[in-house]
């Protein structure tokens, strides 16, 4: 028989090591959003420079300078609104159509197998067919004005929401739905209550999604044909090999896509603060 | 099965119950009454078919054969609370009630499991203990005439089980309900229920009442004898 210190000392000592705790590490010495800031303004310094030492001509990328001037004076004249507002109309439009198809045929095929059974298999060949190939039969369908961008967008809008949608009906907890009906409610009530809130996240991951590409189709719809719109005065802008007109029109989607991705964030705020999910450290 | 009300005099009146899955017969020809306001624990070796019952029960399974009469009014408490994520706790306990979702209904259950404070907060916050309460005060707000629980204690820190299990306890006596619990800890059946069943092979193999004072003392040596003599009939020696 050895006792435990008899046995410890038998032993070499282990080998420890002080483990770092949080206030040994200190504040970082540069702010971490003045590192996030200065990245960006770095490398548009540099394109600057870059111009203006006639390294990058005018013709192939305009100075961000005068990127800034044309800005202003497209917005003097009104160009920036006209086309803003024609390409936002387009964009609104689509995805309205998309959303209310995505989320009837979603709920149909989510809640009921007869509906499954019907929708879904129509839905998943289609959604194997590339949205931007069918340009050329939409504007043999719908002619060359609003409609088919239209169209294009909504069919762009419809197939991420239902699949999203769709999943998440079907990712429902069933020992919730179970619960439920313990509780008395009935399947209107279990739909309301359990399996749609239930469904919410992966819906507005679909949403985002599909936001996306709702302006990737309106690019394609709007520089294919178009007497207006952001995408028109890009394309006008190319025959005269107006790169600064094009930089401005590009900052546009951006600022129009970046303001469609925060209205979701604003959405999954209000709908999903129940949830435990991890949400980084 | 619960289809048409009848005046019952019992809440659980089973007669000749079997249930197949497959080809294994889990419950066969099966019979109990519960009488009203009866503790009744129900023990089992895992996979004997309890909690197969309680769920028939509960009219989650209607995939059986036989004659089952429940009380119209009842609630059941999980293993797990269940409760619906997305629904303030107080709405969770609310839920399912007829009309509009009364809070003040809600705040009073809540009160009775202690925990009126977090009545306003989501069921994310809320401590394996707290949202197993509110799970219970979610069961009892129907006023049930049969309350079902389905090891509700299992998933519980052996400090919190003996807290919760003095609150039901509590509960019980307050509300006079018949509870039928299912649970695979002899001690917890002996300080709760008024008899305690044992099922093996798909019926009730073992049927005795605990004629204990309450509040019953583990140390007590008639508990202890039972226990033993439980844990035995359980296939533990």
């Amino acid at each position: 028989m050895t006792t435990t210190s008899e046995r410890a000392r038998a032993q070499a000592p282990p080998a420890v090591e002080t483990l770092r705790t949080v206030r040994e590490r200190g504040p970082d010495r540069v702010p971490r959003w003045l590192v996030k800031t200065a990245s960006p303004v770095v490398l548009v310094a540099l394109w600057q420079v870059l111009s203006s030492t006639g390294l990058l001509p005018r013709d192939v990328l305009a100075s961000p300078a005068t990127v800034l001037t044309t800005a202003a004076d497209m917005w003097a004249e009104g160009t920036v609104q006209s086309a803003v507002g024609v390409s936002l109309l387009r964009v609104v439009a689509g995805i309205a159509i998309g959303l209310v198809t995505a989320v009837v045929l979603a709920t149909l095929s989510g809640l009921f197998r007869r509906g499954e059974d019907v929708i879904d298999a129509p839905v998943q060949m289609l959604r194997t067919v590339p949205v931007i190939g069918l340009i050329p039969l939409l504007i043999i369908w719908f002619g060359i004005g609003e409609e088919p961008k239209i169209v294009l967008i909504a069919l762009a809008v419809t197939f991420p929401l239902y699949m999203n949608l769709f999943g998440g009906i079907r990712n429902v907890d069933a020992t919730l739905v179970e619960a439920a009906r313990t509780l008395g409610l009935g399947w209107f009530g279990q739909v309301r209550h359990v399996i749609l809130p239930s469904a919410m996240p992966q819906f507005l991951v679909g949403l985002r999604y599909s936001l996306g590409t709702a302006w990737l189709a309106l690019v394609f719809g709007e520089t294919i044909n178009a007497t207006s719109g952001i995408g028109y005065e890009m394309n006008t802008a190319r025959e005269f090999f107006q790169t600064d007109v094009i930089v401005v029109c590009l900052a546009l989607y951006a600022l129009l896509g970046l303001l469609g991705d925060g209205i979701v964030r604003l959405l999954e705020r209000g709908f999903l603060s129940w949830r435990p999910a991890f949400s980084g450290r | 099965m619960a289809t048409g009300v009848q005046r019952a005099v019992n809440p659980v009146s089973v007669r000749g119950l079997s249930r197949r899955f497959g080809d294994r017969t889990v419950l066969s020809d099966l019979d109990l009454d519960i009488e009203p306001g009866q503790f009744v624990a129900l023990l089992g070796a895992s996979g004997c078919g309890k909690s197969t019952l309680l769920r028939i029960l509960a009219d989650l399974d209607h995939d059986v054969t036989g004659e089952v009469t429940v009380a119209r009014r009842r609630a059941v408490g999980f293993q797990a609370p269940r409760l619906l994520p997305w629904r303030k706790v107080w709405r969770n306990v609310v839920m399912g009630l007829p009309g509009r979702p009364d809070r003040a209904r809600a705040e009073a259950a809540l009160e009775e499991v202690g925990l009126s404070h977090r009545s306003d907060v989501w069921p994310k916050v809320l401590s394996g203990g707290e949202a197993q309460r509110a799970a219970l005060a979610r069961a009892l707000v129907r006023e049930p005439d049969l309350l079902l629980l389905d090891e509700p204690f299992s998933a519980l820190d052996a400090l919190t089980r003996i807290t919760a299990r003095g609150l039901v306890d509590e509960l019980w006596q307050r509300h006079g309900c018949a509870v039928l619990l299912v649970t695979h800890d002899v001690e917890e059946a002996l300080v709760l229920a008024d008899r305690v069943l044992v099922m093996d092979g798909g019926r009730i193999a073992h049927d005795a009442p605990v004629d204990l004072d309450r509040p019953r003392e583990v140390t007590d040596p008639d508990f202890q004898h039972l226990r033993a003599e439980l844990l035995g009939r359980l296939g533990v020696h």
